[in-house]
């Protein structure tokens, strides 16, 4: 686009396009009243513009937006007259819009048309690039949803659990199930922050994965509540003392950052075959209602389940 | 095959034919996930696998499916973006025509790894063109076919297409224009993004 200035600077003409983007009429009007010329810096007046023809000109509507264009200036067609040819350079993508423009305003040879098409379709590329990008952030949560592990402790989850236990009692193999809960751990957390309550849980899972064998279950169900499958014994001896064991080491002081965190454990058991039929609400029940009677009998218990302590957890 | 591609014939199954129809294309093909992703390279056997499939679930024939998936492409209003980077190529449809020749690489100016067949314009006389398509599987030529029919609708041209059938691996598409006036033009406003 173009326009044609007199001798003093007034626009003589204007060519179709240029006449689209000042829609009050650029005909008659000082160039220098429309277009504020950013650089060169030396240019502040008509005479310093024409004196210098060929230069590269950055120029801005003096309106607001204050949209930016390119420029150069050069002589004729008559003499004495200035023409300036203008382009829009990368703010053409909102001029297109703003002043409706269409593929008849640039001439055959130039690319703007082309840097439109680039413009949308790299658009339409990086949409779907998006697309994708949220579809496996969805999936990425979706599959930590459907996974088996905990993540701060590397034992199973609950949704590991359950499907442990419920494998296990379809089997009608002897087994115990141990719920456990720490005395305390609130107050570590508290106190010392959650990166010392963080620790004393990995270190809690360690304790039990060391205690127990690998066949067995270890898994995290709650903040700090654990679950534990002892697989192919229901020996009243042998159970207690894994527990005992397992109470002993939890109470032991833990080391962290220079903090002692101190807490304890309480257990709650019950055996499988007590039961002639077993299902997962009715042993994970039970076994709550040991670990309540556990935890009122003081800290650091191990307590087997009895039926009298159904009645007992409900009334409390 | 560009995963773009895989894509278009999957919106084309699903948007015209629904879901179920999709799945059952996906399990007849062999597919082990149901979704193409548009911006992933897929093998390039599993396309043709999928367009036989679609075949046997829709009982059509495959230069029809391919016409029509090209006319999909074009004139379904979910995929208006496609229409839009096709009218990029010139203001009236004899432009639109010329610029055949450059898409393959103005497809790959947009996404790199994109393969479009090679496309060759003739001209014969000002209403009469050959468009030579090479593709690497046949019936690229059907679906420009479609392509042509729907931007031709777009441009409001009335135009005859007649596939010629092949020779030495290159599909001819004849186009005959027979009224360049014969409806509206569906318009083309440059700055109007679509998204």
């Amino acid at each position: 686009m173009h326009v044609v200035l007199g001798r003093c600077g007034t626009v003589r003409f204007a060519g179709p396009t240029a006449q689209k983007i000042y829609p009050k009429g650029l005909i008659g009007r000082r160039f220098l009243d429309v277009f504020e010329i950013k650089r060169p810096r030396e240019i502040t007046d008509i005479e310093s513009l024409y004196d210098r023809t060929g230069a590269r000109l950055n120029l801005r509507f003096c309106d607001p937006p204050h949209r930016q264009l390119k420029g150069v200036v050069m002589e004729g067609p008559e003499v004495g007259q200035m023409t300036v040819n203008l382009s829009f350079g990368i703010s053409i993508v909102d001029a297109v819009s703003e002043y409706k423009l269409t593929a008849a305003d640039f001439a055959a040879t130039d690319l703007t048309v082309e840097m439109l098409y680039l413009v949308e379709a790299k658009s339409a590329a990086m949409e779907a690039s998006h697309q994708l990008n949220e579809r496996l952030q969805v999936a990425r949560v979706q599959a930590e949803e459907q996974a088996l592990t905990d993540t701060l402790t590397g034992l199973r989850n609950r949704r590991a659990m359950d499907y442990e236990l419920a494998e296990i009692i379809s089997e009608r193999q002897p087994f115990t199930l141990m719920h456990a809960d720490l005395d305390f751990f609130k107050a570590v957390n508290d106190t010392l922050g959650h990166a010392a309550g963080d620790f004393v849980l990995q270190a809690v899972a360690k304790i039990m994965t060391d205690e127990t064998r690998e066949v067995d279950v270890v898994a995290r169900v709650g903040g700090d509540e654990f679950v534990l499958l002892i697989k192919g014994t229901e020996d009243h001896i042998l159970i207690d003392r894994i527990a005992q064991r397992i109470i002993k080491r939890l109470g032991e002081p833990m080391e962290f950052a220079g903090d002692v965190c101190r807490i304890s454990g309480s257990i709650g058991t019950v055996i499988a075959g007590d039961y002639p039929q077993p299902t997962a609400d009715l042993l994970l029940g039970d076994a709550d209602a040991a670990l309540y009677a556990a935890k009122n009998a003081g800290r650091s218990m191990h307590v087997f389940f009895q039926p009298d302590m159904r009645t007992a957890s409900k009334i409390a | 095959m560009h995963g773009l591609i895989n894509r278009g014939i999957q919106r084309f199954v699903t948007d015209s034919y629904g879901a179920a129809k999709w799945r059952a294309v996906t399990r007849s093909a062999g597919l082990d996930f149901t979704d193409f992703e548009a911006m992933w390279i897929y093998d390039d056997a599993v396309t043709p696998a999928v367009l036989a499939a679609v075949c046997d679930v829709l009982d059509r024939p495959y230069e029809e499916l391919m016409e029509d998936i090209g006319t999909f492409l074009v004139s379904h209003a979910k995929v208006e973006a496609l229409r839009r980077l096709l009218r990029f190529g010139g203001v009236t449809f004899i432009d639109f025509l010329h610029s055949l020749d450059d898409l393959p690489d103005r497809a790959r100016l947009a996404v790199p790894d994109l393969e479009l067949p090679r496309l060759e314009l003739m001209e014969r006389s000002a209403e009469e063109y050959s468009l030579r398509c090479y593709g690497e599987h046949a019936g690229w030529g059907y679906l420009f076919m479609g392509v042509l029919r729907a931007m031709a609708d777009d441009y409001g041209v009335l135009a005859y297409l007649d596939h010629k059938g092949s020779e030495g691996g290159c599909e001819i598409v004849e186009i005959t224009l027979l009224e360049t006036q014969f409806a509206s033009d569906k318009g083309f406003d440059l700055g109007a993004r679509s998204a």
